[in-house]
C-alpha cells in the first residue's frame, strides 16, 4: 500500500497505522480522521462531493509528508484522501503519523491536516437542504513560508 | 500554440467544462491564459485575487511562461480535509 493516496474507495485507517508502524522503532502512532458532518453554517448538510486535481493532489501530499519529516526527523506519515460522493459520517481523510515518542507523532499528524487545508488541490462541494455550494477555504500558496510556520505552530500548540 | 486548460470546482461550473483547449501566442504566460478565460467567462473575474495556478500539475506563478502542449490549471481556494 502507498502511504499517499487520493481515492474514491472507502478509507481504511488500520492499514495506514500498520504501514507507518512497521519496523519496531516507533513508540507512538497518532491518527486523524476527518468525517462528513451533517451541518455547516446553520445548513442541514445531506452529503458532500469531493473533487481533486488528482496528480497534483498526490504530489502535494507527498510534499507535505516531506515537510513533516524535515520538521520532526524520523517520523513516518501516511495520508489518504477520499474523493467523490460521501455520506454523512463517512471519512474524507485519514492520517497516521508514527514517531519514537508521542509529542512528534501528535505534532506531525496535526501538521499534515493543517497543510492539507492550506495547499492540496481538493475541493468540497456541499449539498444541503435547499441548495449546494462549493466550499472555498485557503488560497493555495505552496511557497508561503508564513502559512507553513503557522501550520507548525498549530501542530505544536 | 495550444495549451490544455484544467478548471476545478466553481471555475469548472462557470465554464461548464473542466477541460478546455485554447490557442495562445508564443511567449504567453499563465496570466495571459487566465485573462483569456476571464474575457470568455466574465464571472471568473472575482477569482482574480484568490486563484492559484499550476503548469503540468506543479504550482506555477502567474508570470510563468507556458509552452505548446502544456496543461495549465486554475485552482480556486482549496477546501480539502
Amino acid at each position: 500500500m502507498n502511504p499517499i493516496a487520493v481515492t474514491s474507495h472507502v478509507l481504511d485507517l488500520d492499514s495506514l497505522i500498520r504501514l507507518v508502524s512497521t519496523g519496531g522503532g516507533h513508540g507512538a502512532v497518532a491518527t486523524f480522521i476527518g468525517v462528513v458532518r451533517d451541518n455547516n453554517l446553520n445548513r442541514r448538510v445531506t452529503h458532500l462531493e469531493y473533487e481533486a486535481y488528482e496528480p497534483m493532489a498526490v504530489k502535494t501530499l507527498e510534499q507535505i509528508c516531506r515537510e513533516a519529516d524535515r520538521e520532526w526527523p524520523g517520523i513516518r506519515a501516511a495520508v489518504h484522501h477520499r474523493i467523490g460522493r460521501l455520506a454523512i459520517g463517512e471519512a474524507s481523510i485519514v492520517i497516521a503519523a508514527a514517531s519514537a515518542h508521542r509529542a512528534d507523532a501528535f505534532a506531525a499528524c496535526r501538521y499534515v491536516i493543517e497543510r492539507v487545508k492550506q495547499i492540496v488541490p481538493i475541493w468540497k462541494h456541499e449539498f444541503f437542504e435547499g441548495g449546494e455550494v462549493w466550499i472555498e477555504g485557503a488560497t493555495a500558496k505552496p511557497d508561503d513560508e508564513a502559512a507553513r510556520r503557522e501550520a507548525v505552530r498549530r501542530a505544536c500548540a | 500554440m495550444r495549451v490544455t486548460v484544467r478548471l476545478f470546482a466553481r471555475l469548472r461550473d462557470i465554464a461548464r467544462s473542466g477541460d478546455l483547449s485554447r490557442e495562445v501566442p508564443t511567449g504567453a504566460t499563465v496570466s495571459d491564459v487566465w485573462r483569456g478565460l476571464v474575457a470568455e467567462f466574465p464571472e471568473m473575474a472575482r477569482y482574480e485575487s484568490s486563484v492559484s495556478s499550476a503548469v503540468n500539475a506543479d504550482y506555477a506563478r502567474m508570470t510563468a511562461m507556458v509552452a505548446d502542449g502544456d496543461e495549465v490549471a486554475f485552482l480556486p481556494p482549496v477546501s480539502g480535509g
